[in-house]
């Protein structure tokens, strides 16, 4: 192996650089200048993420166990600008201490850490390393969910999460073995090569789906979902919904697209009915809740039963569509997150009606938490309009017509619930509204990062040119 | 390779472990009984590799290495599970799954 071969899983590299040096500096600084630790990590990371778009070859590493291509380093660096504005995001949590969080350095070596986790199973290229990626992504998160020891919620989150995840990747090791014992072998392209249909690669796929559909919360196994999302501290919650789901979305799309395409009938009928089930039951549960985490929780859960449509049908075009929505969905949530987190350390306040009259005194917070919601919903002319559009359009394309149908007029009950909040901003009345936030310059820069990425992305039409381009070919 | 064993056995085997997990994980209340569920969930994975590596891919060792990996990454979740649940115990003074309920709905 030369050092050549070696720069291939740069994203790796640098991140796993990055992550050391920030759990060492925290030992050379003294105790007083801990918060150095912030403004040092913001800047490596922004340093990796830069890093990340420059130009790259593609190729094989160990045997074939880990490969690269340019499609796969565009999804590592949309994950990379997710986890850099989620950092920005926690620089005013983590300094305010109510945490009881010891070391910052922690905060972030463990984000890296599972960040590293999420590269390595996007560009897996065997069931193995795919499986070690999944844990390294996994347990470290569950660690932080739990990370608020003062709070009740936040350990009873940890150990849904945890379990939940066992569990999950349990039932997709089980679908695995039962792929290596009629194929023989674990690597991606030989397990294609031998797969058919028979009834127990099937089988072993449905579990394998199942593992899966866990990590994205796909509607029966969601269960999970609201209740972490409630417990865990805000900044984690958003790695959570949109980096975490991302990342899954992602290697999910991959092993359809390669492993398991010779069964392309059997998992568009899975597809088509969990998508059913996840926008409409997302969506009834979105709703009734007054906790806003919860209330995006569940807000997530319905937007991933969109992302379904894309891969229905199998098309190339599909998954440009599934790729560009994710990147929108990043802005748009981590905007919406950004406003809740920075009210929720301020206040400390999560309930919907808390936010009655906050436009009187927070203009700003309340303007990108609307651009964001409409961007949720999907109202043009913000981005998340075309994101839908694009994968509605390759549903048509395929001729699922009923399921487009039923996924519009589910956009519309979404529409409902988020403008109920908008609502509870603009309209309602109130006599004593949240007081004006002075959020810090990280805060205020992941916000304007949100807000021009939901109204920009939709209007540079390249940027969907440049996704079809590179996921051209891909089978 | 066993005399007179075939490889219906151990697939039989790690198919009642594997819904014996699954079950115990779904009924039991107490917070380690079903950390131990899931135990028994990977446990059956690694009979099912082991079998099919030792009877039908005798040249390679693919079965027994994914195995050990398995072995491995389950004792880490333990760690970080058994960690959890302790700082959930100093809260509520209980590990019954019944009494974490604060979240519903």
């Amino acid at each position: 192996m030369t050092l050549e071969n070696l720069l291939l899983m740069r994203h790796e590299l640098v991140l796993s650089v990055t992550a050391l040096v920030v759990l060492l500096s925290e030992l050379i600084l003294s105790k007083d200048d801990t918060k150095k630790v912030i403004p040092l990590l913001v800047f490596l990371f922004l340093i990796n993420t830069v890093i990340g778009f420059l130009p790259a070859k593609s190729g094989e590493l160990f045997g074939g166990m880990y490969r690269t291509t340019g499609l796969i380093i565009l999804m590592k660096n949309i994950l990379n600008i997710g986890v850099f504005i989620v950092f920005i995001q926690s620089a005013g949590w983590l300094k305010s201490n109510v945490t009881g969080f010891e070391n910052m350095g922690g905060y972030f070596f463990i984000l890296i850490s599972s960040l590293i986790g999420m590269d390595f199973m996007i560009s897996s290229g065997d069931f193995l390393m795919f499986y070690i990626g999944l844990e390294l992504a996994t347990i470290p998160l569950a660690a932080l969910v739990a990370s608020e020891k003062l709070k009740e919620k936040s350990s009873e989150a940890g150990v849904k999460l945890i379990l939940n995840a066992a569990l999950s990747s349990g039932i997709l090791l089980f679908g695995i073995s039962l792929l290596y014992g009629t194929t023989g072998s674990v690597y991606f392209y030989k397990v294609a090569q031998g797969f058919y249909y028979n009834t127990l690669q099937v089988l072993a796929f449905m579990f394998i789906f199942t593992g899966i559909a866990f990590k994205i919360s796909i509607v029966p196994f969601h269960l999970w979902t609201a209740d972490v999302y409630e417990g865990a501290p805000v900044n984690v919650t958003s790695f959570l919904s949109v980096v975490s789901k991302a990342s899954a979305v992602f290697i999910l799309v991959i092993l359809l697209f390669t492993v398991f395409h010779s069964i392309i009938d059997v998992w568009n009928d899975i597809l088509y009915y969990t998508a059913v089930l996840t926008m409409t039951i997302g969506n009834l549960f979105a709703i009734r809740q007054q906790n806003l985490k919860r209330f995006l929780a569940f807000s997530s859960i319905a937007q991933a039963g969109f992302i379904p449509l894309g891969i229905i049908g199998g098309t190339t075009l599909g998954f440009s569509s599934v790729i560009y929505f994710l990147l929108i969905y990043l802005f748009s949530n981590l905007g919406a997150f950004g406003v809740v987190a920075a009210v929720s350390n301020a206040t400390g306040k999560e309930n919907m009606n808390d936010y009655d009259g906050f436009y009187q005194t927070n203009k700003a917070l309340s303007l990108v938490m609307m651009l964001s919601l409409f961007s949720l919903a999907g109202i043009p002319p913000v981005a998340g309009f075309f994101g839908k559009f694009f994968l509605f359009t390759s549903a048509a394309r395929e001729g699922y017509f009923l399921l487009v149908f039923i996924a519009v007029v589910n956009a519309t009950i979404s529409l409902y619930y988020y403008l109920l909040v908008v609502k509870a901003m603009f309209i309602n009345k109130n006599e004593n509204p949240i007081q004006k936030i002075s959020s810090d310059g990280y805060m205020k820069a992941s916000l304007i990062l949100c807000t021009l990425g939901i109204i920009l992305i939709g209007f540079a039409g390249y940027i969907f040119e440049f996704i079809n381009s590179l996921t051209f070919g891909v089978k | 390779m066993i005399e007179g064993i075939g490889l219906e056995y151990f697939l039989i085997l790690s198919t009642i472990v594997f819904f014996t997990g699954i079950y115990g994980f779904l009924t039991r209340k107490n917070l380690i009984t079903i950390l131990m569920s899931t135990e028994l969930i990977l446990n059956a994975v690694n009979i099912n590799f082991v079998a099919f590596n030792k009877y039908l891919y005798p040249e390679k060792l693919e079965g027994q290495f994914f195995a050990l990996f398995v072995i491995a990454i389950a004792a880490t979740e333990v760690a970080v599970a058994i960690a959890i649940i302790i700082s959930l115990y100093r809260r509520l003074k209980t590990i019954d799954v019944e009494k974490a309920n604060e979240m519903k709905y």
